[in-house]
């Protein structure tokens, strides 16, 4: 009963003084404002309109149709023309252009020809998406009036597209993001609030008071559960009328895993608190924290691709587990009793964060 | 558990790296009674506090609070102690009203006792105009009200105060100790550290340390009949001229100058050290009045640690 009523003095308080920092208000509401705003509409994965340069060495009806042919599925935008394969290099070197076509002199004697390429695609790899995109074009058909080869062209696979048909890549990212933004700003926001209270000099008068560990720990969690919570609605609302992402499964079934991630980030929260010993100290934890999770959790490269080592570690991080959830929740439109296993690596981590947490803070001062 | 001992320490150390804070201190502060803790800067009075509260964990010896051993039993002491740190340590961005609020319930006071105590700490404590004012937009007097009524609200026996007047002027600390008064008088026991000599005097029982060492321990009265030293005030038409003549003297031990007089402490084995003095000025031709006076606190703090620094010397 008094272990419930000191819980609540702490949750209190911690609203008293959320209510009049600013800062950290405009934050709650201004990161996943800004971040959705800008990741959905900046990021685009599904590449159009990348600038090119044609060199038309063999200039014949063939070629003029192929290069027309070409720009016509809106992958390229012919903005150069150049005489020689070496102009193309240099345009290329330059950044003017990013795919380059090459059509050789003798292109319609090499059409005949089974096993040779015909023409040549000169692209930027340096950017992989860019690559990814000028391949698409190795599958434009070549129209010419000469007999059909034997060997029929067509492709052994064909691809169906299933959650995302219309590749938006809002509709990649945004459930990934969701998880990004709650990690970026639920760790940092309890890692400050104990070393706040030590940096300002709060923290000797508080352990000097009959409050225990636990209930301290639980009175600074739950006002930003609630936080976490009302940042999930805001970025969803936004995700949904912004981006017209599809909320395929339960809404319900996103919340309680919401409601998970969000804990398992603050007890690391907390974790990091019990480690730093200046605010600037637990940021810079905490941005320790954010890498890994970022580039490792699926959000950015896909988990399958990544070392066998690298997987473990990311199994770790609680973005990994939270990135299945809410693309499986979301687009797949998968039950929550399907995804359990994320649930479970995710209490997991908070427990034994929040476990180590309570162990390392000693109401003392050394 | 001794009825009338509050807090007793039995060679209590504490050890910071090769700084010694606090070394081997014993103490006996009787229930009901204002202790103090006079010292410079640096002598280890904040670190004893600590110690007491168990904040901090001593590196040698033992401390009984209240009759329970600390650090081993602090938890079960907290209801019990209050504690006024030196630096301002309540919520800036609270008001008044709820910094009092968030104490009353960390300090689990039954809900309809809350408001009352609340109410009668803004009487108390002249508070109430400020009730919905942060401290951070208030004088030094107006917090240091704001910290002992926080540190009383849940009604402790034992009080810690370190340095709660530091940032308060003449007129607010002589209202601040009678507030102490008042809550000795209600059996409350309160230890207060301080550097002020004023201050020192009203405590009924007083600790001297230096360089974290006990070097006096009884009632400030005791303290200045009991004094190693004879004080005697010179009056002199040139006070530097006498000065160096004084300090060739041998019996002298210090020479501190007041305005126009200077304040002499002469050994204890001189038996007039009144015309000691006199006749060592007139041998080096200076025109002064010499005679004895009764010794203050200050002179016995002078006298109590330089004698400590000597014998840390020798
Ligand atoms: N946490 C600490 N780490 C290292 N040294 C410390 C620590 N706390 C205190 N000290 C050292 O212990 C000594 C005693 O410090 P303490 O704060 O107890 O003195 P004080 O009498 O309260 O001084 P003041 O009047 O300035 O408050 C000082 O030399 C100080 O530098
Ligand atoms: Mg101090």
């Amino acid at each position: 009963m008094n272990s419930l009523l000191r819980i609540l003095a702490i949750l209190r308080k911690e609203i008293w003084q959320l209510r009049r920092d600013r800062l950290t208000m405009g934050m709650i509401i201004g990161i996943p404002t800004l971040q959705i705003i800008l990741f959905g509409f900046a990021i685009n994965t599904d590449v159009r309109h990348l600038r090119a340069g044609v060199a038309d060495q063999a200039n014949t009806q063939v070629s003029r149709t192929l290069v027309a042919d070409t720009e016509a599925s809106q992958v390229i935008n012919i903005t150069q023309r150049a005489l020689t394969p070496e102009e193309l290099e240099t345009m290329l070197r330059r950044g003017e252009i990013s795919v380059g076509i090459v059509i050789p002199p003798d292109f319609e004697r090499r059409l005949q020809q089974q096993g040779r390429a015909a023409a040549q695609l000169l692209v930027d790899g340096s950017d992989p998406i860019i690559l990814g995109a000028a391949r698409q074009l190795t599958a434009v058909p070549v129209n010419y009036r000469l007999p059909p080869s034997p060997i029929k062209s067509a492709s052994v696979y064909e691809v169906r597209n299933f959650y995302n048909p219309e590749r938006r890549s809002a509709v990649n990212i945004i459930p990934g993001l969701l998880g990004v933004i709650l990690t970026m700003t639920m760790v940092l926001f309890t890692a400050i609030a104990i070393v706040r209270e030590r940096e300002r000099g709060n923290l000797e008068l508080l352990i000097n008071t009959p409050v225990r560990t636990p209930e301290l720990m639980a009175g600074k969690i739950l006002p930003y559960v609630l936080i976490g919570l009302i940042q999930a609605t805001l970025i969803i609302t936004l995700s949904v009328f912004l981006f017209r992402i599809p909320i395929r499964g339960n809404l319900l079934d996103l919340y309680l895993a919401a409601l998970v991630f969000i804990s398992a980030n603050l007890t690391m929260g907390l974790f990091i608190s019990t480690l730093a010993k200046t605010q600037m100290q637990a940021m810079q934890m905490n941005f320790f924290f954010f890498l890994p999770s970022i580039l490792l959790s699926g959000f950015m490269f896909p988990f399958d691709g990544m070392p066998g080592i690298v997987q473990h570690i990311a199994e770790i991080l609680p973005l990994t587990h939270f990135v299945r959830l809410s693309r499986g929740i979301l687009l797949r439109g998968a039950a929550l009793i399907e995804l359990l296993p994320e649930i479970r690596a995710l209490a997991i981590f908070m427990v034994v964060t929040l476990t180590i947490a309570i162990l390392r803070f000693r109401k003392r001062l050394d | 558990m001794n009825r009338d001992i509050a807090i007793r320490t039995h060679n209590l150390t504490r050890r910071f790296g090769t700084v010694t804070a606090v070394d081997h201190i014993n103490l006996e502060i009787p229930r009901a009674r204002i202790y103090g803790f006079l010292g410079p800067n640096g002598s280890g009075k904040s670190t004893t506090i600590r110690m007491l509260c168990g904040l901090i964990r001593p590196t040698e010896g033992e401390a009984e609070v209240l009759g329970h051993q600390v650090p081993r039993d602090a938890e079960s002491l907290k209801r019990s102690i209050g504690y006024m740190t030196q630096r301002f340590s309540l919520y800036q961005d609270l008001t008044v009203q709820e910094n009092l609020e968030f104490m009353a319930e960390i300090y689990s006071l039954p809900h309809a006792k809350r408001r009352t105590r609340i109410e009668r700490a803004l009487r108390d404590y002249q508070l109430r105009e400020f009730h919905d004012q942060r401290p951070e937009t208030m004088s030094g007097g107006e917090r240091q009200r704001l910290a002992l009524a926080a540190a009383t609200l849940h009604e402790p026996e034992l009080l810690f105060l370190d340095e709660p007047t530091s940032a308060v002027d003449p007129q607010s600390r002589r209202d601040f100790w009678e507030t102490l008064f008042a809550l000795v008088h209600q059996g409350i026991t309160i230890l207060v550290s301080t550097h002020y000599m004023d201050e020192a005097e009203r405590c009924h029982r007083l600790a001297i340390l230096d360089h974290g060492v006990l070097v006096a321990d009884d009632s400030p009265q005791q303290l200045m009949t009991n004094i190693d030293a004879s004080v005697v005030e010179v009056e002199a038409s040139d006070s530097q001229q006498a000065r160096v003549a004084l300090n060739s003297l041998a019996k002298i031990q210090s020479v501190t100058q007041l305005g126009m007089r200077l304040r002499v402490l002469v050994d204890r084995t001189e038996a007039e050290p009144g015309k000691y003095v006199a006749a060592g000025l007139r041998a080096a031709g200076v025109k002064a009045n010499a005679r004895q006076t009764s010794a203050s606190l200050e002179d016995v703090f002078v006298v109590v640690t330089r004698q400590h620094h000597e014998k840390a010397a020798a």
